[in-house]
């Protein structure tokens, strides 16, 4: 039988992250009914903001105050965690570049299970945990068994799961500040450096024509160009365009790019990750042109075009212009 | 530096669709194109380029089947000096605690400041790296897309965080990062370069050469298990347009004009 259920809040600002609320949804599809904490670390400031917060929605609160949590350095959390939480816990994270860089170190340290970027959640039988995953970006699901008798920890995808937003818990706050343990560290946090601002700021633009892997090459980029200026959009793009260094990373839509929020979203040979549909919000029209009938970017977009894009869009694009 | 860069031979996604076999036991693997898992391209890379800098050398590591050679081999070609594969029969069905346990058993063979892993691989978990730093007792960052030797001691390590912000830590070697795509540009790997590493030996370590107790390994030590591959019923998905490229054209035409897409 797994132990008591947990879930890290992530919090700037004084304002708790999304994930805060979808945790409990998850937790819920595991233990209908067990009793939920919420951690929640950090240096002064907005932390009581921040629990006082959570104990609305969750049972309890444990608040950790202390200097060397100013900063979620992932390696001082982890020895937070393996210091205070009992060794069969049941930990909830999201799988964002935090819950990345936490989770799977804290499951050997805790030597328990760990289960990665779970998409849904089918319940418990006995001490087996059924889960839901997907491989090959979003191209397959896979079921998954986990085996929680010594505990686990789950990261969980950002958005799969609705808020809990019935703040009902009337839970309490418990101060454990005097129980982190030592909390020295070897990774030492320095900065974070702010993105660089591009020419053109996509996050503004109603109608953005983005392009993806399929545009094959740096001189194909000129089609899309060409779509958007006869449409009157922007060019943006999915991450291998970034990394090919053929666009600036500022034209990059998803959770390590921009949030743009278009009323028209014309996606170009981008098949569709949740990294990247992470950064598209605000409920646009999408249209999906991508050869591959499989790619995930069909399950969200409204119409779809199974079609090379290179061969697709000059048709699309002089119609418009002589139309 | 002494420098170690585990890698994946993988089905290429951008090459491939990826289909779900009759009974769901896996998928389609008839006519797929293998590659290396290109995150772990960049993580070669990268070792690369910081051996130019400081000297040392650089070692790819694979666990896999007797194939995965292949790949070790692609990335001596880029320009790592030895190649090792990690591959037993005993290691199949191995959950991503099994795949850390066993690189960590190659690890404790060698002698290494630096260990480089790609963000994730095609099951998009990114877990072994993370795994492999906490057996090992090493200090990790993850999504990793800058790296500055400062001295023989510490590095400088960016991390890519949401908004394309980066993390800057600073590191003690030895430790374990895991390398994010777009960090460098990988260079080519051509038919000559392949050549000339064809002939080289490539080490092949089993259960009995890393002294791992077979049953913390492989199905029968596997707390994570995967039932089956499917493709979930979709929602609503988008209408597909169907017809003639001009026909296309013409629907998705009057669709935008409904929708404020064209200006």
């Amino acid at each position: 039988m797994a132990g008591q259920v947990f879930a890290y809040i992530i919090h700037r600002e004084g304002i708790a992250d999304d994930s805060a609320l979808e945790l409990i949804t998850a937790a819920r599809k595991i233990f209908p009914a067990a009793p939920l904490t919420a951690v929640v670390t950090g240096s002064g400031g907005n932390l009581d903001a921040v629990c006082n917060e959570m104990a609305a929605s969750y049972n309890e609160v444990w608040k950790f105050d202390h200097e060397a949590l100013a900063y979620p350095n992932a390696e001082v959390i982890r020895k937070l965690l393996v210091n205070t939480l009992p060794g069969d816990a049941v930990v909830l994270l999201p799988h964002n570049t935090f819950g990345m860089d936490l989770a799977p170190g804290l499951s050997i340290k805790m030597d328990s299970a760990f289960v990665a970027d779970v998409v849904d959640i089918e319940g418990l039988e006995g001490d087996t945990l059924n889960v839901i995953r997907q491989e090959y970006s979003g191209q397959v699901s896979t079921h998954v068994t986990c085996d929680i008798s010594a505990g686990v920890v789950l990261n969980i995808r950002a958005g799969v799961f609705q808020a809990d937003e019935s703040k009902a818990a009337g839970g309490q706050v418990v101060d454990k500040s005097g129980e982190t343990g030592d909390l020295s560290a070897v990774r030492k946090f320095l900065e974070i450096v702010e993105a660089e601002v591009g020419d053109v700021d996509i996050t503004k633009e109603d109608i953005l024509v983005s392009i993806g892997r399929g545009i094959e090459d740096e001189d194909n980029i000129e089609i899309a160009d060409e779509l958007a200026e006869a449409i009157g959009g922007v060019v943006s793009c999915s991450r291998p365009i970034v990394d090919a260094k053929w666009l600036e990373k500022s034209r990059q839509v998803g959770t390590s790019g921009k949030t743009v929020k278009p009323k028209v979203y014309l996606a170009l040979g981008i098949s569709g990750s949740f990294q990247h549909l992470g950064g598209l919000k605000g409920n646009p029209f999408i249209v999906a042109v991508n050869k591959n009938p499989k790619a995930p970017i069909f399950q969200v977009a409204d119409v779809g075009v199974v079609e090379d894009l290179l061969e697709f869009v000059p048709v699309l694009t002089e119609k418009i212009q002589t139309g | 530096m002494e420098i170690l860069v585990c890698v994946k031979r993988v089905p290429d996604t951008a090459e491939n669709e990826i289909e779900v076999n009759r009974d769901g036991s896996d998928i389609e693997r008839d006519d797929l194109v293998y590659s290396v898992n290109e995150w772990d391209n960049y993580a070669v890379e990268e070792a690369i380029q910081i051996v130019d800098r400081v000297g040392g050398s650089v070692t790819v590591v694979s666990v896999g089947d007797e194939e995965s050679e292949e790949v070790v081999r692609r990335e001596m070609a880029m320009g790592a000096n030895n190649g090792i594969l990690v591959s037993d029969d005993a290691f199949e069905g191995s959950d991503g605690k099994g795949i850390a346990a066993l690189l960590k058993g190659a690890v404790e063979k060698g002698t290494y400041d630096l260990i480089l892993t790609g963000a994730q691989a095609d099951d998009g978990a990114g877990q072994v790296g993370g795994m492999l730093a906490a057996m090992l007792d090493m200090t990790y960052a993850s999504v990793v897309n800058y790296i500055e030797v400062l001295d023989n001691r510490k590095l400088k390590v960016g991390r890519e965080i949401e908004g394309g912000n980066v993390e800057m830590n600073e590191i003690e070697l030895p430790c374990v990062l895991s390398i994010q795509t777009g960090i460098n540009e990988p260079r080519y790997v051509g038919i000559r370069g392949i050549r000339k590493v064809a002939s080289v030996d490539i080490p092949v370590w089993g259960s009995s050469e890393l002294g791992i107790d077979a049953a913390s390994i492989g199905e029968s030590g596997a707390k994570v298990k995967r039932v089956d591959y499917f493709v979930p019923e979709l929602g609503e998905g988008a209408e597909i347009l169907e017809g003639s490229m001009e026909e296309i054209a013409d629907k998705l035409i009057e669709l935008l004009k409904a929708k404020g897409g064209i200006k």
